[in-house]
């Protein structure tokens, strides 16, 4: 297909769209400056990468003083390791505003770079990260979203209140089964798939998350254990994740931790994901040896939350897309 | 047998479905931040026109169906096929009732059709979006009315009904919109 090479050149997003995109870049700094979080900047480039299967990594590489005979830097998808590691040196509650990186992600609400807000604060749990992310969301979707109070779900519940399933013990036949009931045509490799996290991650983005945060914020928690990624597991039957997500319009808005501190921990669920991208295929990518060094030396009790600006930008916006709050997404670069 | 992945998915990419042709109306990538990436498309079966919905695994692959949209020209009718021509390779195929459908009264010999083949064998045929034709019938308007308000039914040469404004008299040539079977203006 031919494009119109004539207007091309010209930003996808309305300038009055950027102009409020800036003011809430204000309104995001003069918040955390008010509760005495400071700004941080770390790499974009790093010797390491995520090795989380659900996430792909951009890769590049330095050659020159340092490394003459090259070496392989990962685009970051999220400044949370580097973030940490400034957390066990000391460095207090931090905030960062920055352009991260995903390859195979391009559609409505996902552009492949796009902006993350993240921050941590000390001594807090997720639940108390729950309250300030509310508070700052609210005030940031002002005056063009009237919110009601945000409500706070568990991840078992809101499954039990839109598909009437346990997903913590629900098996595959049943969410087959849930599945079918509201009309999904599922794949047919996918009916003899057994994880249960892709039955999970289906129903949940297809029939739960469009009827989230519906006139007010909905914060989902205690997530299945196999989803912790970096958030402690709290004991109990089932033990869960302590994690949250936060949901508007039916958008996922934002991910939160409270953080998982132990050091062998962490080594163990890296060695489960590099595993698992070994089996499935996906390239490896080298482990954060300095995050697990910053972990074993001490990473202070704390919670984290990772917010995407772009989609914060569109909702307080009315935006349809992506690419209508972002100058030039990965199609017009 | 040529497959597509669900990064070659877009508007316009015609597969096979349930052993029928598809073309795909709408892609939408959904992922969790921590999950599983889906593709949730809309497609349409080529065969009897119902848009489906349906959901693939980032990465699984789906058949290609062998079609494509070639512009050819009305020949003739022989009332069981609507027969039409490359004008460039003056190669020649026979469409059926199915294939044509409603369409069949836009169709004027030269008129430039865009016809869908599946495997080679004509699965719609599109008329172009404006035709010229001559009306064959129509009541004779009141006299000095030109204002077009209200209208009256008329039929062309093809044997399609439009209404048309009270000043438009048999004989004359005017142009339809054949998506919405509306008259456009005097020819």
């Amino acid at each position: 297909m031919k494009s119109d090479a004539s207007g091309d050149w010209r930003p996808t997003a309305a300038l009055e769209v950027l102009k409020r995109r800036a003011r809430m870049l204000q309104q995001l700094r003069a918040f955390f400056s008010e509760h005495g979080v400071l700004e941080v900047e770390t790499p974009i480039l790093s010797c390491a990468g995520t090795p989380d299967p659900a996430l792909a990594s951009f890769a590049t590489r330095y050659t020159g003083p340092l490394f003459p005979h090259g070496q392989t830097f990962y685009l970051h998808t999220s400044p949370e390791f580097s973030m940490k590691r400034l957390l066990a040196a000391g460095i207090g509650s931090i905030y960062q505003i920055t352009k991260v990186f995903r390859d195979g992600e391009a559609g409505r609400w996902h552009n492949p770079e796009f902006t993350m807000l993240e921050w941590y604060r000390m001594g807090f749990d997720h639940h108390r990260l729950m309250d300030e992310t509310g508070d700052l969301v609210t005030q940031l979707l002002r005056p063009s979203l009237r919110l009601e109070t945000p409500e706070r779900l568990t991840y078992r519940e809101v499954f039990q209140r839109h598909v009437g399933i346990d997903p913590h013990t629900a098996s595959t036949g049943d969410f087959a089964a849930i599945a079918k009931t509201h009309r999904l045509d599922v794949p047919h490799g996918m009916l003899a798939q057994s994880d249960h996290d892709v039955w999970r991650d289906l129903l949940l983005t297809h029939v739960v998350e469009p009827k989230l945060g519906q006139g007010r914020l909905t914060f989902i928690y205690d997530y299945p254990a196999s989803q912790a990624s970096l958030a402690r597991i709290q004991p109990g039957n089932p033990p869960v994740a302590a994690r949250f997500e936060l949901y508007l319009n039916g958008i996922e808005l934002a991910n939160g931790f409270h953080e998982l501190a132990d050091a062998d921990e962490q080594r163990t669920r890296f060695e489960r994901q590099w595993h698992t991208r070994t089996a499935n295929g996906l390239p490896v990518v080298p482990v954060d040896e300095r995050l697990l060094a910053a972990l074993a030396h001490g990473l202070p009790d704390c919670a984290g939350v990772a917010l995407g600006f772009d989609r914060l930008v569109m909702l307080a916006t009315g935006a349809h897309a992506i690419k209508d709050v972002i100058g030039f997404p990965i199609d017009r670069t | 047998m040529a497959t597509y992945n669900t990064n070659e998915f877009k508007a316009g990419l015609k597969v096979m479905l349930d052993g029928d042709p598809a073309s795909i109306v709408e892609n939408e990538f959904v992922k969790p931040g921590k999950g599983q990436a889906f593709s949730r498309v809309k497609i349409r079966n080529l065969k009897n026109g119902r848009v489906i919905e349906r959901t693939f695994k980032s990465g699984d692959t789906i058949e290609a169906a062998d079609v494509v949209d070639v512009d050819m020209q009305f020949l003739y009718s022989d009332e069981q096929f609507w027969h039409f021509m490359n004008p460039e390779t003056f190669e020649q195929l026979a469409a059926d009732k199915k294939a044509i459908g409603d369409n069949a009264k836009w169709l004027k010999e030269q008129g430039v059709c865009v016809i869908t083949l599946w495997n080679g064998i004509p699965l719609t045929v599109e008329p172009p979006q404006t035709v010229t034709l001559k009306i064959v019938e129509t009541d004779p308007g009141l006299k000095g009315d030109t204002s077009g308000g209200g209208g009256k039914p008329a039929t062309l040469e093809t044997g399609a009904v439009v209404r048309v404004p009270l000043f438009i008299q048999i004989g004359e040539m005017i142009k339809v919109n054949t998506r919405t079977g509306e008259y456009l203006s005097r020819a």
